[in-house]
């Protein structure tokens, strides 16, 4: 039963779709795989597998799924008569028979299941629940038949049903992080102008028709500045304690705003828990590597945006007291609070960004401050969703 | 247009390249299949080398679409040149009533007219915008593009090889890598760097080659090292040591000429520092 490794591809987070599976069969008709094992392996994985860093899941669903073959005599029917590069012809009719179909559908259920707790776990590449469910509502014909019946009698068995609907929920709210998306949600972070410095490259065509009117007719052009992006970003990050756990999603920030390389000025610093008189020039906050929060307000005008990241998680005591506990700097002459409205008087747009996810925002460690920041500054979660939210807050205008 | 079914243009590397069989899997499927090769891989594994070989290998013409960062999708289909227009009216100069005339093909378009079948190379797709890999599933899903001033479908009259190397600088979009026929190019194994290196200097003496590239290896295997050299950076590395006649003792001990593997400061201090204890 060959389409089986569909499914056990699909099922450990790959996505192959049905494209590309109608894709590797039509590749295996017309002899691609050389009658040759090896060749047969390669042709899979350029075929279904769409990046390197999933070779990988491939290697292992692959050998789990061929580990059953003592030596290769033993390739399924099939799966030989590609090999062999016969013609192979196939009506809606012939659907895959399985010997022992319930056996072999626990067996993928169990199977499953475990991906889904090592996902729970590991909490990346999370929509391919999503995408399972996707394929067992759409399709027809015979391939999808089989993937129908799969999906159709795991949703009878009681426990899939339980687990795997529930989870399903979980993903979707959770849109475990996408550097993509991210990158996508910050190209729209864009207000253009053409007050800029720039070369004249654009045709202006107003002005163009204009002059040609003055000109008699004769045409004369005339070119304009090309619009920029006018967006200045300061992006202020928690690092250290409590961010730890959260530095997978933190770099995923960094990184797509680092690569955004659209605005017009772009700056980083970083703070510990929460901004006092210093801003750090490195997550490693460094004493010799800092600069005098004053300083930063004082040179990045009113205009830059304001994105903080932060699990806003702290002892009440290091955003209300002026002399706060856990800090080496003794010598406190704003509390926490004060510096974050400070920067919120100074600044027309600033958000800020929890790795923590919103639903349990009230019940964790540090439910106090993050109410008393969110008072200040409007809190979004980090991930896509809660991102674009708080980039069309940054772009509002009033 | 499925002619390459029964030609099967099997390409099997060439005197100057060598190929490993899974890359050369991963090209006849996408030249049997259709569709476009994204290949990837460290720099220095011969990502846009590859294209210039398969053109060689099947005797067809290469085309190179260089991708930088401002690179729009529409410049590899076709530029209007409404501007020239413009002005040639004015002037009374040339044919003005010919659209055609100021229709210049892009890199794709040259590929989708030329009469005979093409290797189109789009070096480095990841260095355009995001978007950019999106702009392009229809033309290279359909091989044809519209060109409206003329009312003109550019359709390929014989599908062009496509392969597409990307650095993985960005992320590329899913619907687009679905496309594709994927292909990450590993670093060389120890033997198959030899034979790349054969290729190359088939006059290399024996234990000299033994002896860099035990230490070349090494180099790549110390993980305090940033910019790992790749296989450029070795042939250049073994040209300097034979040009210079350094004895094979002296290589054994230290490491001449490591600025010609090593790039970056930091590297280059690693090696030196390690270099105190160890050579």
């Amino acid at each position: 039963m060959f389409i089986t490794f569909f499914y056990m591809l699909r099922a450990a987070g790959l996505k192959p779709d049905t494209k590309q599976w109608l894709l590797l069969i039509e590749a295996l008709d017309l002899g691609l795989a050389d009658s040759n094992f090896s060749s047969f392996y390669y042709l899979c994985r350029s075929i279904v597998v769409t990046t390197e860093s999933d070779f990988d899941k491939f290697d292992a669903v692959f050998l789990e799924y061929f580990r059953a073959i003592k030596d290769m005599g033993d390739i399924p029917n099939e799966l030989l008569e590609w090999l062999n590069s016969k013609p192979l012809i196939r009506d809606i009719d012939d659907k895959p028979e399985i010997e022992d179909p319930l056996r072999d559908l626990e067996e993928l259920l169990k199977r499953l299941e475990e991906r889904m707790e090592e996902q729970k776990e590991k909490h990346e590449g999370g929509n391919y629940w999503i995408g399972t469910g996707g394929t067992s509502t759409q399709g027809h014909g015979g391939w999808n038949e089989a993937g129908i019946r799969v999906g159709g009698e795991g949703r009878h068995g009681r426990a899939l049903m339980v687990a795997g609907e529930r989870r399903f929920r979980d993903f979707r709210n959770d849109q475990v992080l996408d550097l993509r998306r991210f990158q996508t949600a910050f190209r729209k972070l864009r207000q253009f102008s053409t007050r800029i410095d720039n070369n004249e490259t654009e045709l202006d065509i107003d002005e163009t028709i204009h002059k040609t009117s003055d000109n008699a007719g004769m045409l004369e052009i005339v070119y304009g500045k090309p619009r920029k992006n006018t967006v200045k970003l300061l992006v202020l990050m928690d690092s250290g304690g409590s961010m730890t756990p959260h530095s997978a999603m933190t770099s995923l920030l960094f990184q797509s705003v680092s690569k955004a390389n659209h605005f017009k000025d772009l700056q980083f610093f970083y703070f510990h828990n929460c901004v006092y008189e210093k801003l750090y020039l490195s997550p490693r906050i460094w004493r010799g590597e800092s600069v005098d929060t004053d300083f930063v307000l004082h040179k990045y005008g009113s205009d830059y945006k304001i994105i903080f990241v932060g699990d806003a998680a702290m002892d009440p005591s290091e955003l209300y007291y002026r002399w706060g506990s856990s800090s080496w700097n003794k010598q406190r002459s704003m509390a926490g609070i004060d510096w974050l409205n400070k920067i919120n008087d100074h600044y027309n747009r600033a958000v800020w960004l929890n790795p923590i996810n919103k639903n349990s925002w009230n019940y964790l460690y540090g439910g106090d401050t993050i109410g008393g920041i969110s008072k200040v500054f409007p809190m979004y979660s980090l991930t896509p969703d809660g991102l674009e939210e708080a980039i069309r807050k940054l772009l509002r205008t009033n | 247009m499925k002619e390459n079914k029964d030609k099967l243009n099997r390409f099997s590397g060439t005197e100057s390249y060598v190929i490993t069989d899974e890359l050369r899997s991963s090209v006849n499927a996408a030249i049997a299949l259709e569709k476009p090769l994204l290949i990837k891989g460290e720099p220095g594994t011969g990502k846009t080398l590859l294209a210039e070989a398969i053109a060689e290998g099947l005797g067809l013409d290469l085309i190179t679409w260089n991708i930088k960062s401002t690179t729009k999708a529409q410049d590899g289909l076709y530029v209007y040149d409404t501007v020239q227009r413009l002005y040639d009216s004015q002037f009374g100069e040339g044919d003005v009533a010919n659209i055609e005339k100021y229709i210049k093909p892009g890199k794709l378009g040259e590929a989708f007219t030329k009469g005979n079948q093409a290797v189109l190379l789009i070096d480095e797709i990841d260095k355009a915008d995001l978007e950019f890999p999106n702009d392009l599933l229809w033309e290279l899903d359909r091989m044809e593009f519209y060109i409206p001033e003329t009312k003109e479908t550019v359709r390929a009259k014989s599908r062009p090889i496509v392969v597409i190397t990307s650095n993985a600088e960005k992320e590329l979009p899913d619907a687009f890598l679905r496309r594709c026929i994927f292909h990450y190019i590993a670093f060389p194994e120890y033997e198959q760097m030899e034979e790349i290196v054969r290729v190359h200097y088939p006059d290399i003496d024996g234990k000299l080659l033994a002896l860099a590239m035990k230490k070349f290896y090494e180099i790549r295997e110390m993980d305090s090292i940033r910019k790992k050299p790749s296989t450029s950076e070795l042939l250049d590395w073994l040209m300097a040591l034979s040009l210079s006649g350094i004895s094979l003792q002296k290589i054994g001990e230290k490491i001449p000429y490591l600025g010609v593997l090593l790039k970056k400061d930091q590297d280059l201090d690693a090696i030196t520092k390690k270099g105190r204890g160890r050579y």
